[in-house]
């Protein structure tokens, strides 16, 4: 289980070459690299921005793009109104302007890899990002392990990687999805309208073809909870849940 | 590198030089965690002190409670890059729990084992002389469950990784072991002064 990446993550300047609108909060970054590295999915970056006087700021982003794809990387940023950093990418960012990262960073909060027991996969707004790293690394690889995510957001337009992931639904084989909204009515039948809870998550654990041998976990520091709770009323043990916390 | 088009929430308060460099400010008091939080109840609760593989004492909650009080407010710094400034906390300091154990330095350094499985490795010096101590109080309260509690190591000087939530022992070692972080890319030490967050940094 133990993966040691001790390789060392220098800083590195990178172009940003295409800026896309996600939903109304939350945009995707495509940052190509200079010196190029193969991610783990799961895996983030640490950006880095500086002012003229020399101040700086840092924050982690999780890798949305699967590691096949190595010169270009996806970052999927949420914004928010009183924040330093993302509302900087939402409101100033261009194409063409560079930006300091550093990575591939964090070795725990991975895609287990071929060869394990179906995977359940549950996250909350942005938490999605780096799930979806490894979902789009499944279908690159051709890997066959059943997967079923679980994603809450607000509302049908706030869900992250919408079309992406109802295209998946439909052509990956062993690939389950539920969007649980939370803010409006759900129109789809496999659906949810309403807050995670144990139920739910039993119900889209079912959907996998056997029992789940591990799940990771990604949100808020509230929704994680309640998702893990859930998770572990299924029989799953605590060191087979992973979690990724974005902080607040 | 200067961004194009950032400048940035600076402070450019007198606390500047309590911010180590990479980090910024925050009121609330985040939670990260590679896993379920733990429930333990201080009726379970143990607290095992090791040399090597051999236990030398073990407290229960209510032993471990019995033990000299210590206080301490200190600015803390996450490698996620948020500091907090002044958090005041109250436990055991790590030499009264070697004293009650009759030992002064049994090995330059140490393993923090948990209750999640979850380990990091202090050296004996930074854990010593005051620098160091089993929390058992925030803020006046009993140690929530989200930030470790009944119990976690408080190291403030150095990342917060390694001031390990919900710990249930402390093992030396001869030689410096790396714990769970310091094995999946994280610096074997930690000092933010010196911004040591990943390996090789
Ligand atoms: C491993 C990891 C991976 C992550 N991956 C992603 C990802 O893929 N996508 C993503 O969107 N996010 C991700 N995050 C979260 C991200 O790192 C930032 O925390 C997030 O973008 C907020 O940063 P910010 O600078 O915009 O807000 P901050 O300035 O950090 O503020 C956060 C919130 O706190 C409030 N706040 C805090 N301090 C102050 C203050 N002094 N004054 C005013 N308001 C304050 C703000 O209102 C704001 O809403 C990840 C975090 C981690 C740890």
């Amino acid at each position: 289980m133990t993966e040691a990446i001790a390789a060392t993550a220098r800083w590195q300047s990178c172009a940003i070459v295409e800026i896309a609108t996600r939903t109304p909060s939350i945009k995707s970054f495509f940052l190509s690299l200079s010196e190029t590295f193969k991610h783990a999915a799961g895996q983030h970056v640490d950006v880095r921005l500086t002012a003229p006087n020399g101040y700086n700021a840092m924050r982690s982003y999780s890798i949305a793009s699967a590691p096949s794809d190595s010169r270009v990387i996806e970052l999927a940023i949420e914004r928010l109104p009183d924040g330093e950093v993302s509302p900087f990418f939402h409101d100033f960012a261009q194409v063409g302007d560079t930006i300091e990262l550093r990575g591939p960073l964090g070795g725990h909060f991975l895609w287990p890899g071929s060869s394990s027991k179906p995977v359940l996969l549950i996250a909350a707004g942005s938490g999605v990002v780096p799930l979806m790293a490894m979902i789009r690394h499944r279908k690159a690889s051709g890997d066959p392990v059943p997967v079923a995510l679980s994603l809450s957001s607000r509302t049908w337009r706030d869900v992250l990687f919408r079309d992406e992931l109802l295209e998946l639904e439909m052509s990956l084989p062993d690939f389950a999805l539920a969007v649980a909204l939370t803010r409006e009515p759900a129109t789809r039948r496999t659906d949810f309208s309403r807050r995670i809870d144990a139920r739910m998550v039993a119900d889209v654990a079912a959907r996998l073809p056997g029992s789940p041998g591990c799940a990771l976990v990604c949100g808020s520091n509230a929704f994680v909870d309640i998702a893990v709770d859930a998770v572990l009323s299924l029989g799953l043990e605590a060191g087979a849940i992973k979690t990724e916390r974005y902080g607040a | 590198m200067v961004t194009r088009g950032f400048t940035g929430r600076q402070s450019g308060s007198e606390l500047s030089d309590r911010i180590p460099p990479g980090q910024h400010l925050v009121d609330n008091f985040p939670v990260l965690t590679a896993g379920p939080t733990p429930r333990i109840d201080p009726a379970d609760w143990t607290f095992t002190l090791r040399v090597g593989p051999r236990p030398v004492k073990a407290w229960s909650w209510s032993e471990f409670n019995a033990l000299p009080r210590t206080r301490m407010t200190r600015d803390i710094h996450c490698v996620t890059s948020w500091s907090k400034l002044n958090t005041a906390w109250e436990g055991v300091a790590v030499d009264d729990i070697l004293a009650d154990a009759g030992l002064t330095a049994p090995t330059p350094f140490a393993l923090a084992h948990c209750y999640d499985g979850y380990s990091t490795n202090v050296p004996l010096a930074d854990l010593a002389t005051g620098k160091a101590m089993v929390a058992l109080n925030y803020e006046g309260q009993p140690l929530p469950r989200e930030h470790g509690g009944p119990g976690r190591l408080l190291v403030p000087h150095l990342y917060f990784w390694k001031s390990a939530k919900w710990v249930n022992g402390l093992q030396f070692t001869e030689r410096n072991e790396p714990g769970f972080w310091e094995l999946r890319g994280y610096h074997i030490y930690g000092d933010p002064w010196n911004e040591q967050r990943y390996t090789n940094d």
